[in-house]
């Protein structure tokens, strides 16, 4: 029987005994494409039958707003800016996914601890503290990591109107202008999230590659973890992909 | 049920973790001092106290309250407002508004060399959380960018003496305050008191653990003021004053 864990402390008042469902989180910088693929993926698993949700950053009932309204002003410090998006985070955990995963649904993940790590250690968050707060998380089935270099993801940052303020961390002293900016600051959060790949043991998917390559791959991978994990499931005879069939 | 503190340990303590509440001491020229305990201890009347006089005395002054960071509180009261908080998001979005007001109001102020009271410190979030189920490590581990006091005065007082405060001027309790998401009565008063009750045990847990000074709650107004201005004054020895700023007053 397959089991949920925490990486590390435990979440108040949850039974992870009861989660059925699957965790899959989409990971990558901003412009890898994610979108694009929970997009695909979310309607080739449909398609198998299988019940599928979806999540994303700072999309929580709670902090959602609020984040937005800080982030126009810039008005918080780094410490209290990253404990915002644990809150937003921790909404969605307890609000959200573990519902999805209680009523045995795909829980696809647009982003999940990792970016919100490697953001934080890149404007320069201890990183042992940052990895301590977020230990309440869960441990995914598996995160899929779209990975690109900086310079590839200035054609498609011109092509969907230009340099974001956040997205080129030009909240922190890295040049003067905002694509020298972009290139500096999306080369740390790249470095980050190739360290986090390595100690979390993310797959590692070229999206340099063609977008129907990368989804032909990604949907391959995903659906060969649903169906080995849907058989190891003995207590569900009737699989939800049967169900359609 | 409260459970009590391991580390994983067994002996019941928590140790000193360089990863936590702790290891940022106070380096600035200012000095932190802070004053915790339940609804109804007194603290609040205390520390203002405190802050007329040393203003009096011609220290600069800065207040810093639980919970007003201006961004961060409107989506606590949104939190509260909605019942939207669980006891993770309760501790979190707490932290956040301490993260912001450490950042923006205390450390510039410790490093301008000023006197900085505190209505309510992490203990408070030690406290509450814990009591809500959080796990105590975590909770440490979370405010492990907080300054420690110069010295902080837990306001013991019997529950029944903070309840007699509190609810005799018929208020209307809130739903968090009451700890009402904890199941712990039907009835708002009820569980108030459950609730009140509980986060005393964990204070008593708090000064154990951090050694913080005690002040006896039920004693006259006066004295206790009289108590803490000499346990403070040997901490104000070299800081910057001013005479002539407050004459006036």
């Amino acid at each position: 029987m397959r089991k949920f864990e925490t990486y590390g402390r435990t979440l108040p008042g949850s039974n992870l005994e009861e989660l059925s469902g699957w965790l899959i989180v989409i990971e990558g910088t901003d412009g890898a494409g994610r979108t694009t693929h929970v997009n695909r993926l979310k309607s080739q698993l449909a398609h198998l039958g299988y019940a599928v949700a979806e999540t994303g950053l700072t999309r929580s009932d709670l902090a959602s707003k609020g984040i937005r309204r800080a982030k126009e002003g810039n008005t918080l410090g780094s410490d209290a800016f990253n404990l915002f998006y644990a809150t937003d985070f921790a909404d969605r955990l307890e609000r959200q996914i573990v519902p999805a995963l209680r009523a045995g649904f795909v829980m696809l993940t647009d982003r999940y601890t990792y970016s919100l790590i490697a953001r934080a250690i890149v404007r320069g968050a201890d990183p042992d503290w940052i990895k301590q707060v977020y230990s309440f998380s869960l441990k995914p089935d598996a995160v899929f990591y779209l990975r690109i270099e900086a310079p590839d993801l200035v054609p498609r940052v011109l092509a969907s109107g230009g340099f974001d303020y956040w997205e080129s961390g030009m909240d922190l002293p890295m040049g003067s202008d905002l694509y020298e900016s972009f290139i500096n600051y999306q080369s740390r959060v790249i470095e980050e999230l190739d360290s986090l790949a390595r100690e979390f043991q993310f797959e590692t998917l070229d999206v340099t590659q063609p977008v129907d390559t990368v989804s032909d791959e990604l949907f391959r991978r995903v659906s060969q973890l649903l169906e080995a994990s849907t058989r190891g499931r003995d207590d569900e005879p009737t699989p939800a992909k049967e169900r359609c069939l | 049920m409260i459970e009590s503190y391991t580390n994983g340990d067994g002996d019941g303590l928590v140790r000193a973790d360089p990863a936590s509440y702790g290891s940022h001491p106070n380096h600035y020229p200012g000095r932190l001092f802070i004053v915790e305990g339940i609804d109804g201890s007194g603290k609040s009347t205390q520390l203002s106290l405190l802050a007329d006089w040393l203003r009096s005395e011609g220290y600069p002054v800065l207040f810093s309250e639980w919970n007003s960071s201006p961004i961060v509180k409107q989506t606590t009261s949104r939190g509260k407002k909605k019942m939207l908080l669980s006891p993770l998001t309760f501790s979190l979005i707490h932290a956040t508004d301490f993260a912001d007001r450490m950042e923006r109001e205390v450390l510039p102020a410790l490093k301008a060399g000023a006197c900085v009271l505190a209505d309510r410190y992490v203990y408070t979030a030690f406290a509450r959380d814990v009591t809500r189920g959080v796990d105590p490590a975590w909770v440490r581990s979370l405010y492990r960018f907080a300054v420690t006091p110069t010295q902080t005065f837990y306001f013991r007082v019997p529950l029944e003496v903070a309840l007699r405060r509190i609810l005799a001027g018929r208020p209307r309790l809130k739903y968090y305050e009451a700890g009402m998401d904890m199941g712990l009565a039907a009835d708002i008063q009820q569980s108030y008191r459950q609730f009140q009750s509980r986060i005393l045990d964990e204070y008593e847990n708090l000064v154990r653990e951090f050694g913080l000074g005690v002040m006896d709650a039920t004693k006259p107004v006066e004295t206790q003021q009289r108590i803490l201005r000499r346990a403070i004054e040997p901490h104000l020895v070299g800081l910057r004053r001013d005479r002539g700023l407050y004459e006036e007053v």
